[in-house]
């Protein structure tokens, strides 16, 4: 069996406790994870600033060039993987196998990744709206005759990653180009991507001091963010609020978007019935950009029930299956817990389970559980499930005036509204609930990779400051 | 070094006798358990002619620690030690009431027992100790600084609430913990500056993270401060966080003591984990006053096959108290008898997998 062990600054560690992860269909164990302990984690931060001065001697200029090379490396090559290699057909299988997405959607998520890092010096160009990226380096230069000065707020970013979604790997993506470390706590289901990302970087140049990552339970991970100046995490609704006003923590839980359907177009959702079909049920509903919610002030039983009647016959299919849609649980009981939790919910008067005559929501298998599309009409936004985001295509279609929209559907990460009413628009624009925005007939899924998410990266890492000077500066 | 077979036939024998006598003092109308005496009318055996083996205790059951909670606690005193001096130490209480175990001498008596496995050229005799742990109703210093004191030294104490601890985890008030836990660990610091010449300790493994850490950002280390002997236990501690705490925190020249036990029974004990052996701590009751077993998952009747895993399960045979077959939080692996000591032992302890999930692991 394949052991991957604890990266400490690139170095590789054996530890003595490890973890198996297994294929979800299978029970078949795939690899044993080293786990790391948190004084570890604690003591290696001790040297997180060297992460900082290795990458620091490379300009970022190169720095791009080899996280280019190492997009292809990612994608292409054979890698080191512990004490093994690992093909690119390799790691799909592998990454559908212990999170249960299915191969094509690993698959797409890899390309999203190649993607990123290959458009990298675009999207670090319009994060930092055009800087002199040496200003990252040196901390200092000059910009229409004003001197300017942005800070490293840390040596290393701390990340705590999810096991569920593979395609949150993108944000740490520019990172290690503006030149700062990663410390890198992998989800339990999913180590394969930070692993295979290190060694396509390492390869491709990246100093392997630069990236460290920690395998292991709950205290390590509260150790990378005791121990990080900065760090994302990725967790529930609950996490989000913990780490509420923290400067230290950027927290990404769900997404609650939505596409809104202006009273002006909404006599028209038979024209958008595919993009909103697309927005719930692309990535089997898994990611936070998915849509979860779908308001309108009328025809929402239409919407509904033409909603159901595309996604409610959408069965669970091998994960090799190109055609699979739905991906599995493979946490026991997690996804029997959703089912109860929407049933308990269904009993409210108002609310509709239009994918019911569609068969069984939940569907168990030996080793792994699936949810099959469900749709939900609700008669008001005041309904409980009516803000509700699970971990599988799951949406409400919520009854709502369009002038009590913004003020009912509370935090929400992507939303399209669907409009040419400029006094909504304006609202729209003006919503500090909303993070994304799409006005227009846009997908919620449709990211545009020159832009930031859920605040800038450039920002949370580097602060803008005053700074004046007189004679010569360190380069 | 494995044990011979007439080792581990008599250490058999005498925990039998061990048995005999302890049955007959806690259910003896004369001198036993007034909470014993109570339950012995419901039972469908006579435990003074029935009970003749270590085996035969499966005639109790199963002893439930919620027993334990509420009074009186006076019950748990046996009739002929009423008129000692008598503690009371208590486990969980974070919410709720806790439960209490009375004590009269045994803390003296494990701790002894204990201080007999300690290697004198780490932990010296006349040394002084730093105790690095809980303080208040747990009442664990207690039965550390006696051990302390029963090896000549002075023992010097710090102030934690471990139900403050796990108050502040449950709310998520992380800062807070933060916070409390470097309050713990100034004041370890403040009696490590004063020149008390403390060479020992007690701590347990987050504690003892915690305290290298902050020596390490002050230039310092444990070996540095002249601490040569730790005596580790309270929570949790894997092979490789010993093997992380040998090889990163403490060096070559301090010893770590290993120790799993609890306020039920008392102090099991391990031999320092070796690098051959990959670090493993295996766990020996203080037999026959205490015994562990590993028991089937699903059957607590059977004893698991050496290597194999299975839940804790505890008796404690000593005058001031009787626990028979009591299930643990805890599982392991069964090891079989050493030379040093011809029982069974555990290794690889960690929380019972059915409980870990809603365990709250404090600083402590």
């Amino acid at each position: 069996m394949i052991h991957i062990p604890v990266l400490r600054w690139g170095e590789p560690y054996k530890s003595l406790d490890v973890d198996k992860v297994v294929h979800f269909a299978t029970g078949e164990p795939l690899a044993e994870v080293g786990r790391a302990n948190a004084g570890l984690v604690e003591r290696d931060l001790r040297h997180a600033g060297r992460a900082r001065d290795v990458l620091r001697e490379i300009p970022i200029t190169d720095l791009l060039e080899r996280v280019k090379k190492a997009a292809d490396l990612y994608t292409n090559a054979e890698l080191p993987l512990g004490d093994s290699t690992q093909t690119p057909d390799q790691f799909v299988r592998m990454q559908s196998a212990t999170t249960g997405l299915p191969e094509h959607m690993c698959r797409f998520n890899m390309t999203k990744n190649h993607f990123v890092l290959n458009q990298m010096d675009k999207i670090l160009e319009a994060l930092t709206r055009g800087l002199d990226l040496g200003v990252l380096s040196r901390g200092y230069g000059m910009e229409r005759g004003v001197p300017i000065s942005y800070q490293a707020q840390s040596p290393v970013l701390g990340l705590v990653l999810p096991s569920n979604s593979p395609g949150v790997h993108t944000l740490w993506l520019p990172i290690i180009p503006m030149q700062i470390g990663l410390v890198l706590k992998p989800g339990p289901q999913e180590p394969w991507t930070p692993y295979r990302m290190t060694q396509a970087f390492i390869q491709a140049g990246v100093p392997r001091q630069a990236i460290a990552i920690y395998p292991g339970l709950g205290d390590v991970g509260a150790a990378v963010l005791a121990h990080c100046p900065r760090n994302l995490i990725f967790g529930s609704s609950a996490t989000v609020e913990q780490y509420k006003g923290n400067p230290r923590v950027q927290a990404h839980g769900p997404g609650f978007s939505k596409i809104l359907l202006g009273d002006d177009m909404v006599d028209q959702w038979a024209k958008y019935l595919d993009l909103m079909v697309d927005s719930v049920l692309v990535n089997s509903g898994r990611g936070c950009i998915n849509c979860s919610g779908i308001w309108a002030s009328r025809h929402t039983k239409e919407i509904a029930e033409a909603l159901a009647e595309r996604m409610g016959p959408v069965q669970p299919l091998p994960p090799e299956d190109p055609k699979a849609a739905l991906a599995a649980f493979t946490v026991p009981g997690q996804a029997d817990a959703i089912s109860a939790d929407i049933d308990r919910d269904l009993k409210e008067p108002g609310t509709h389970d239009m994918t019911a005559k569609f068969g069984p929501r939940l569907v168990k298998k030996e080793h792994c559980d699936y949810l099959r599309p469900t749709v939900i009409l609700c008669d008001s936004p005041t309904l409980a499930i009516a803000k509700k985001e699970y971990m599988f295509p799951f949406v409400t279609v919520v009854q709502c005036p369009q002038d009590k929209m913004l003020a009912s559907i509370g935090p929400t990460l992507v939303c399209t509204a669907i409009t040419e009413d400029k006094k909504f628009q304006r609202a729209l624009i003006d919503a500090t609930h909303i993070d994304r925005l799409n006005i227009g007939p846009i997908p919620t899924i449709k990211l545009n990779w020159l832009q930031p998410h859920e605040g800038n990266i450039v920002d949370f890492l580097f602060r803008a400051r005053a700074f004046q000077f007189e004679g010569p500066l360190p380069e | 070094m494995s044990a011979n077979a007439d080792a581990i036939r008599q250490a058999r024998e005498r925990l039998d006798a061990h048995v005999r006598e302890i049955v007959q003092w806690h259910f003896n109308p004369d001198t036993g358990t007034p909470f014993w005496l109570e339950r012995a009318k419901s039972f469908k055996f006579n435990p003074l002619k029935d009970v003749q083996t270590f085996d035969d205790l499966k005639l109790f059951g199963f002893f439930e620690d919620e027993w334990l909670r509420g009074g009186p606690v006076r019950r748990w005193v046996p009739k002929a030690l009423q008129h000692k001096p008598t503690y009371v130490f208590e486990t969980g209480g974070t919410t709720g009431i806790p439960k209490s175990r009375v004590v009269q001498d045994d803390f003296r008596i494990d701790y002894e027992m204990f201080s007999d496995t300690l290697p004198e050229k780490y932990f010296p005799k006349g040394a002084n100790w730093l105790m690095l742990g809980p303080s208040g109703p747990r009442r664990l210093r207690l039965a550390v600084e006696h051990l302390c004191q029963y090896r000549g030294g002075i023992c010097f104490c710090v102030d934690l609430d471990p139900r403050w601890v796990v108050k502040l985890i449950k709310k998520g008030w992380m800062e807070h913990l933060k916070a409390y836990q470097e309050h713990v660990i100034d004041q370890a610091i403040t009696i490590l500056s004063a020149n008390h010449e403390i060479k020992c300790m007690f701590t347990t493994p987050k504690l003892l993270d915690a305290l290298a850490a902050r020596l390490d950002k002050e230039g310092s280390s444990i070996a540095q401060q002249g601490i040569t002997g730790i005596f580790c236990g309270g929570t949790e501690m894997t092979a490789q966080w010993v093997r992380f705490a040998i090889e990163e925190l403490l060096g070559p020249n301090v010893y770590i003591a290993p120790t799993y036990g609890n306020t039920l029974m008392g102090l099991a004990a391990a031999e320092m984990p070796k690098a051959e052996d990959n670090y493993k701590i295996t766990y020996y009751a203080p037999q026959p006053r205490a015994v562990v077993q590993v028991v089937d998952f699903k059957d607590y009747n059977k004893v698991v096959d050496y290597g194999q895993t299975g839940r804790v399960m505890l008796t404690t045979l000593t005058k001031e108290f009787f626990v028979p077959r009591f299930a643990e939080r805890d599982e392991g692996e069964r090891e079989p008898p050493s030379a040093k000591y011809p029982w069974d032992g555990v290794s690889g302890v960690r929380p019972f997998r059915e409980f870990a999930a809603t365990t709250t692991v404090g600083v402590y």
